[in-house]
């Protein structure tokens, strides 16, 4: 309900997507099960699913239903990285060679008090130190222990406006080649207790591999909700003239934008 | 006129009921749809794991692809301690004129080449059917008498449970026109009241979201990566029971068992089914 005229065009973009993506893999000759994933009404039909599961899920779990926790023995030794795990953009490289000490997370956008915090600030934060089970969406998971800051009190420090309706989180990685990652969650996931932006994973400063200096952790969702090397927050109403519109790097290539299943 | 005042009677008749067959074609096309976009979701990491985590190095089930002595490559699939060469099937197998490294061949998944967010969005939308379908089924199977006329088994089929092996074993079949017999009853009670509803569980156990809502039922089935280890063996028995299932429609007359699953067929009269399990029970 809340994502109405923003969600249908993003939707509508995506369904694009879908269906140019498939008529690509065309060329190579398919059977006919094929033909209907390229049909842009059965793709529509079919994407009917995800604001069901949006809806259902959010009732089943509340604005505030925590995620479950695990004990400090259940920890994995090594943190399966995926996606980005060294970036290799030159600003990167030069705020990695200098420890991240010049780097620093702007939040910006419909916000009272634009924030512009160094690594140190964030520290100095509350913090909150979980550990959890990260999901990704090919099947695996891993459980770490992240510490950091709570979203909600950034938020609330930097005032969030009522116009605002999503947070996006921009990276410093280019997956893949040219695009920078990006990701968004709507205020309500934003503002889920367990939503943190996380420094360090199990009692260390947060490796390279997974998203160094500071990464999203939001606990409810799939993997790639949870943006690595984090540059920047905006709060906005919509995220339709953000690359490719559909609200993140792996939603304009086809994947949900709600990604709790 | 007539039409309408032999209605009742001639429903009686039916062998199986309207729900009944609507609910079995449906759930025919749901079942396919999810299997072969389930082993798409499955072909993104086809590793197996116990337990809330995936111990990468331990998987219980894993189908990958190696450089065999020879040069050439194999598809392998490893089963616990055992490994099979699975090259042309699973592991390894050519999709379009092109071998490829994947889980399952292209001929097993929706859609056929890979890529999981489609395999993904058919998954989702024929699991609400499925669920949907199913609970509806459920739900007219417990209240319509369905269950308990059709499905439940009566004492004496509790008995015959052993002869009813035996008989299965020597594919001796007792052409039972007017009802099933024990050891059918018995799967399809495990497959309405067990194998779906546990389909759905541990389907829903592998979302995040879900586990927030409802922490218990993950512990209940020993974590995530377990829920969806059973999600997995329970598809695979699913696709065995379907296996059965079409092996007695053939041995037992298929035109017939077909035929009657699309029109609704004709009953025996009550008396005649009465005579003839008497019979069946003297015998």
């Amino acid at each position: 309900m809340k994502r109405s005229d923003a969600s249908s065009a993003d939707r509508r973009g995506r369904r694009r997507f879908l269906k140019r993506a498939s008529l690509g893999m065309a060329t190579l000759g398919l059977v006919g099960c094929d033909r209907l994933s390229q049909n842009e009404q059965v793709v529509d039909t079919l994407d009917l699913a995800e604001q069901l599961n949006l809806r259902v899920q959010r009732f089943l779990a509340g604005e505030r239903g925590l995620a479950p926790e695990y004990p400090t023995s259940m920890i994995d030794q090594t943190f399966r990285p995926n996606g980005s795990t060294d970036p290799q953009a030159s600003r990167y490289r030069q705020l990695a060679a200098g420890q991240f000490r010049d780097w620093r997370l702007g939040i910006n956008g419909l916000v009272d008090n634009p924030l512009s915090l160094s690594l140190d600030e964030l520290r100095a934060m509350p913090a909150r130190t979980q550990i959890t089970r990260h999901d990704c969406v090919e099947g695996w998971s891993a459980i770490g222990q992240w510490r950091g800051p709570v979203l909600a009190d950034l938020l609330d420090r930097a005032g969030v406006q009522s116009g605002a309706r999503y947070v996006i989180f921009h990276c410093m990685d280019q997956l893949g080649g040219e695009d920078f990652y990006y990701e968004s969650l709507d205020l309500s996931e934003a503002r889920h207790p367990q939503t943190i932006l996380a420094y360090s994973l199990n009692d260390a400063p947060l490796p390279i591999a997974n998203g160094a200096p500071l990464r999203l952790r939001a606990e409810r969702q799939l993997g790639y909700k949870m943006a690595k090397y984090l540059s920047s927050i905006t709060l906005a109403t919509d995220f339709d003239d953000i690359a490719g519109g559909k609200g993140g790097f792996w939603e304009d290539r086809g994947y949900t934008w709600y990604a709790g299943i | 006129m007539t039409d309408t005042l032999e209605q009742p009677r001639s429903r009686l008749k039916h062998r199986h009921r309207l729900p009944v067959r609507l609910w079995h074609w449906l759930n025919l096309w749901c079942l396919i749809v999810l299997l072969m976009s389930g082993l798409q979701i499955f072909n993104a990491h086809p590793a197996l794991y116990w337990g809330s985590a995936s111990n990468f190095d331990n998987p219980w089930l894993e189908m990958y692809a190696i450089r065999g002595t020879d040069g050439d490559i194999q598809g392998q699939t490893a089963l616990g301690p055992w490994v099979f060469d699975t090259t042309g099937v699973l592991g390894y197998s050519s999709s379009n004129g092109q071998s490829t490294v994947r889980g399952f061949p292209d001929w097993l998944t929706l859609p056929s080449y890979q890529f999981l967010t489609m395999g993904r969005l058919w998954h989702f939308f024929f699991a609400w059917l499925f669920a949907g379908a199913g609970a509806l089924f459920a739900l007219y199977a417990l209240f319509s008498g369905h269950l308990k006329r059709d499905l439940w088994l009566p004492a004496s089929q509790w008995r015959g449970l052993g002869r009813d092996v035996l008989d299965h074993l020597r594919l001796r079949f007792h052409g039972t026109r007017g009802g099933y017999n024990g050891l059918q009853k018995l799967s399809y009670l495990g497959v309405l009241f067990v194998a779906l509803p546990m389909m759905v569980v541990t389907g829903m156990c592998m979302s995040p979201t879900v586990n927030a809502a409802a922490p218990w039922l993950l512990d209940l089935l020993g974590g995530r990566q377990s829920a969806r280890s059973i999600h997995f063996i329970i598809a695979g028995s699913l696709v065995l029971f379907v296996i059965i299932h079409l092996l007695m429609v053939i041995l037992s007359g298929p035109i017939r068992q077909i035929r009657d699953m699309l029109t609704g067929g004709r009953c025996q009269t009550p008396a005649a089914e009465t005579q003839r399990s008497a019979y069946h029970e003297t015998k």
